[in-house]
């Protein structure tokens, strides 16, 4: 636009003039901006570092295959498929393997254990294999030691954890075995952090009981091969307890497993950003409603309207910038100090043993900077348009408020949004993201903040019209209720910060309260024992020793496994125990016709692979795929990627397998905990690590993993409202600095300053009062959103509403204080200034 | 009437406020170049609503406003703009200096809007200071000021960029009457230095003498004063 460019200059001159006379309104701005682009460029950066670093840790395990062949279940599956697949057309090389979970005589930390044909997995998983150390070395890098039943190879996390050294002797116990072994090297192609074990395929069979049986086959395609070709053909000779998965695969069931988490700690600091957007509105609102006679005199020597509007956009976009560019150095800070105190999952324990180093990631960076760009922007927008729409000769005149008090605010538009974000709520997830819970809780906000001058209107008019004695109070009244745009703009930021603080703390409180209950129905017995899981557990003859111990009124023996059930998902959970529905928080039931197979299923397995009571479903418990009926649903907090349950007399007919890991206990009468876990371990098989716990520990224990998975949440949350609230002070503040005028002219009329500062302590508490009321109403129905559709999109799993009085009381009082507070605070500075000096002034 | 044609030209205008009441209605004016004319009459008789609609910021009930021949009518909000930036100045009762721009700025702000590179404006800007009275004060702001000073640096902002016809709306109101006497024979010498037509709106006879013609807006219009 060739004919505004000389409006630049002047443009330049006037955002500098305006900076220069009122630089901390610019800054507070910039600096919410700042805040928010920080804290999602953190977010993201943890998020993203952890996931790359696990992923990573994922492709070492799984070396160079293109495709592999897994079991569905730890059990694994038989080995003849393995000469099978090696033959198939477009089959370059294939390396069988085995995969246990492992440990160590006296030491918490598993370990991977990886039996390997070295000779074939140097074509396929070349990062596996070893380098032998001292006595082992002198028979070359691929020697002896590959082929000795007694060595094994561990990755230096796994020497670490461990507390040996090449050519220590090592007791390693998997599948219920323990075997004696020695470290003849180390595996330098592990990635940092990754505890694992290699030895020889044929020594892992013979001597962890695995004989005949794998759990996975890595594959090396041809090349030129074609790949749809060769997953047909292995599709065709797949036996029901494997299942064939790719790096893509693999990549997604990765991303799947934390993904949920991730995109709602990301949404979580938006909403940090998306405060600082109401914050940078309140700011430009309050800069044009003061500048309105500016405006008006520029229009009159010849600016166009368009050329403000460019003015106050470029006004917000400079805060943006520069609380982008800001925020940008701010979050890589924030992000490397979050991964020393909390690791690469903030704390959600999705990435356990991955220490990520932070990555900087350029075009997230320049995502967040544009996203805060925007949303100062965005911010900025109305205020912009309103300052062009003006017109000047009424706004040269300089008359206040351009709303007329007594005429009705406008409430469609905000019924339209709220509309909106109802029926949004009823959408559907998309890709297993809740993208239109989100935009439900958006338009939410937008119709709730929309509404603001008419629900100010209608709370409002009953005061201004009552018959109060003080004229301070009256005062206030009146004015509040004659500024009406004044108003909304500051109950903008106070509705904004409210009502996402009050929907996030409805959330987390109903969150924890309900799985506070669900762990008093499921930790209903008095003891808890759990065996190592690779000791293989307690065998039937244990089982029935243990449960005749003095003291045992009762014991309930249990174990679980995991199946999996698709390439792209995490495993699912199989709970084995003697099935008592008034033990399980059910949701749903059906009752089993004769002869049918029961599983009962959480709630995230019914949501994730669509089962229904009732319904007849297959599933591979036994190696091969047979038919189950559903006989319930049942809640569970435990399982993020689901769980069935499967009576234990079912588990061992099916499978053969009477072990179990572990059991609950009930206590006879009078029995004391010590002195029945004392006897129960006396009859202990030598060499199985058992642990004992009792409820209240574990109920303690696992609280205080829910407080962890939700401490950058509360932290998250802690900062939106602290930007909210600095919000409302610079809103109140600017407010009342704006009306040094009034102030002089009531001073001239005979109202003292005591008074004064009385009618400003009452307009900022009812304006607060006002705020508050209905960013709690607001943020009530924004936490059903967060409860009803985006929690059971993401994660699965529904929950009870549970209101935490004291938290909005206290924030409520809060609000009102911090708005009540401001305004006096700056009542008594603009009061400092000569009342004579104030009527003269002309802007 | 002036024998040349007329910068500013009123045809049979007609203004009422909302609900109705009639301001003016068959008003008829044209200024040349040169002329200064002074428009009186009682408060809410519309002399401001007569300047806003010359100057494009409000429209007309009936009639036509044109400068330099164009008809206001005709013309989008843009293209009055312009019109407004290339050709009027504006001096107004409460001055309307912007508080955040040096005096300097203040004045070349006009200057500036036509495209004018901003050192030259500033240099502009300093002359047009320095002949209103306010030598060597481009860098000062305008806090610093008392009200006929403000008023000075209206009036060099008002003629900075040479505009055919120049509007004032109750320029000395605001000021002591000796203050107000000495902006006004300013005010009036600079006009005629400029040889830009003006109309100077105002109900106080001592302001109204400083102009050529003296004229009163009634309900039908201006009707010539003559010996006030």
């Amino acid at each position: 636009m060739a004919a505004d460019r000389p409006w630049a200059l002047a443009a330049r001159w006037m955002i500098l003039g305006e900076w220069r006379a009122h630089p901390m309104r610019a800054v507070t701005a910039a600096v919410a901006i700042a805040v928010g682009v920080a804290l999602g460029l953190a977010v993201h950066l943890v998020n993203a570092s952890a996931l790359n670093e696990f992923s990573q840790a994922v492709s070492t395990v799984n070396g160079d295959a293109e495709l592999q062949v897994r079991g569905v279940s730890p059990a694994g599956f038989g080995e003849a498929l393995y000469p099978t697949l090696a033959r198939l057309p477009g089959v370059a090389a294939a390396s069988p393997v085995v995969e246990l979970s492992a440990s160590a005589k006296g030491v918490g930390e598993p370990v991977t254990l990886i039996g390997l044909d070295v000779l074939r997995a140097a074509y396929v998983t070349p990062s596996l294999l070893g380098r032998p150390v001292g006595a082992d070395a002198a028979h070359g890098p691929t020697s002896e030691a590959a082929f000795d039943d007694n060595a094994v190879l561990l990755s230096q996390a796994a020497l670490e954890a461990l507390h040996v050294r090449p050519g220590d002797p090592l007791e390693l116990t998997a599948a219920g075995r323990a075997v004696s072994l020695r470290v003849a090297g180390v595996l330098p192609g592990v990635a940092e952090g990754q505890q694992i074990a290699v030895m020889d395929i044929a020594a892992a069979q013979w001597r962890f009981g695995q004989v005949g049986k794998l759990q996975r086959i890595d594959l090396r395609l041809d090349q030129g091969a074609d790949s749809g070709r060769v997953r047909a053909a292995i599709a065709r000779v797949l036996p029901a307890d494997a299942q064939l998965v790719s790096r893509e695969s693999e990549a997604r069931r990765s991303d799947a497993l934390s993904r949920a988490y991730r995109v709602n700690l990301d949404m979580l600091a938006l909403m940090a950003l998306l405060t600082g957007g109401f914050l940078v509105y309140s700011a430009q609102s309050l800069a044009v409603a003061r500048r309105r006679a500016q405006f008006a005199l520029l229009r009159v020597l010849g600016v166009r309207r368009r050329a403000l509007l460019g003015q106050v956009l470029a006004e917000g976009a400079v805060v943006g910038l520069a609380g982008g560019v800001a925020g940008l150095g701010l979050g890589l800070g924030l992000a490397s100090g979050a991964l020393a105190l909390l690791g690469g999952d903030l704390g959600g324990g999705y990435f356990g043993g991955v220490e990520p180093e932070l990555a900087f990631a350029p075009a997230a960076a320049l995502v967040f900077l544009v996203l805060g760009l925007l949303t100062a922007m965005g911010g900025s927008l109305i205020p912009a348009r309103e300052a062009a729409r003006a017109q000047p000769a009424v706004a040269l005149k300089n008359v206040g408020d351009s709303v007329d008090p007594r005429v009705a605010p406008r409430i469609w538009p905000s019924v339209l949004l709220l509309a909106a974000g109802a029926a949004a709520a009823f959408a559907p997830a998309v890709g297993g993201i809740p993208l239109f819970g989100y935009g439900a809780m958006a338009l939410l906000l937008a119709g709730g903040v929309a509404a603001m001058p008419w629900i100010a209107r209608t709370l409002l008019t009953p005061l201004q019209r009552l018959q109060v004695a003080g004229a301070a109070v009256d005062l206030a009244f009146k004015r509040l209720w004659g500024a009406p745009s004044q108003a909304a703009v500051a109950l903008c930021g106070i509705v904004a910060s409210t009502s996402l603080m009050v929907a996030m703390a409805v959330m987390v409180s109903s969150f924890r309260g309900s799985v506070d209950d669900w762990l008093g129905q499921v930790l209903a017995d008095d003891l808890y024992v759990r065996a190592e899981a690779s000791g293989g557990g307690f065998d039937p003859t244990t089982q029935a020793a243990l449960a005749r111990t003095p003291g045992v009124a009762r014991m309930v023996f249990q174990t679980s496994t995991s199946l999996r059930l698709s390439a792209d998902q995490p495993p699912l959970a199989v709970l084995i125990r003697p099935f008592d529905a008034r033990r399980m928080p059910m949701i749903d039931s059906a009752t089993p016709p004769a002869g049918a197979t029961p599983v009962w299923v959480s709630e995230p397995a019914a949501w994730l692979y669509g089962w229904k009571p009732g319904q007849s479903i297959a599933l591979p418990i036994s190696g091969k795929a047979a038919p189950f009926f559903v006989a319930g649903i049942w809640r569970d907090y435990s399982n993020q990627h689901g769980a069935v349950a499967l009576d234990s007399a079912d588990y061992t007919r099916l499978t053969g397998d009477a072990f179990r890991a572990g059991a609950a206990v009930e206590l006879a009468p009078g029995a004391k905990p010590q002195a029945v876990i004392a006897a129960l371990r006396a009859r202990m098989p030598p060499g199985l690590n058992v642990n004992f716990a009792e409820p209240k520990t574990l109920r303690a224990f696992a609280l205080r993993l829910f407080d962890r998975s939700f401490a950058v949440t509360y932290g998250l949350e802690a900062i939106a409202i602290l930007v909210g609230l600095a919000g409302v002070a610079a809103t109140v503040s600017a407010q009342t600095l704006a009306r040094t005028k009034e102030f002089g002219m009531l001073r001239h009329l005979g109202v003292t300053r005591a008074q004064i500062v009385a009618m400003l302590a009452t307009e900022g508490a009812v304006l607060g009062a006002v705020g508050v009321l209905a960013g709690i109403g607001l943020g009530l129905v924004m936490s059903q959103v967060l409860i009803h559709v985006v929690n059971p999109q993401s994660f699965h799993w529904t929950m009870e509403t549970q209101l935490p009085w004291t938290l909005l009381a206290s924030v409520a009082i809060s609000l009102v204080a911090a708005a009540a507070g401001t305004a006096l605070l700056a009542g008594r500075r603009a009061l400092s200034s000569d009342a004579v000096r104030a009527v003269r002034e002309d802007w | 009437m002036a024998a040349e044609s007329p910068i500013l030209s009123l045809r049979s205008l007609a203004k009422s406020v909302p609900g109705g009441r009639v301001l003016f209605e068959g008003l008829n004016l044209d200024l040349a170049a040169g002329e200064f004319v002074a428009v009186m009459g009682e408060s809410g008789v519309g002399k401001s609503t007569l300047l806003n609609l010359i100057a494009g910021l409000d429209g007309a009930d009936a009639g036509q406003v044109a400068i330099d021949g164009v008809g206001l009518e005709t013309l989008d909000d843009d293209a009055r703009t312009g019109l407004r930036r290339d050709r009027i100045g504006f001096v107004f009762q409460a001055f309307h200096i912007l508080p955040h721009l040096t005096l300097g700025q203040n004045v070349a702000l006009p200057l500036v809007l036509q495209r004018a590179p901003g050192a030259e404006a500033l240099v502009r800007a300093g002359a047009m200071l320095d002949s209103v009275g306010l030598p060597g004060r481009a860098g000062d702001f305008p806090h610093q000021l008392s009200g006929g000073e403000m008023q000075r640096v209206a009036i060099a902002r008002a003629l900075v960029h040479r505009p055919g016809l120049i509007l004032a709306d109750e320029p000395t109101g605001n000021l002591d009457p000796e203050t107000a006497g000495r902006v006004l024979a300013l005010f009036a010498d600079q006009v005629r230095q400029s040889g830009a037509a003006a109309l100077l709106v105002t109900h106080s006879d001592v302001a109204a003498a400083a102009a050529d013609r003296v004229l009163t807006l009634t309900r039908t219009g201006l009707v010539e004063r003559h010996g006030g």
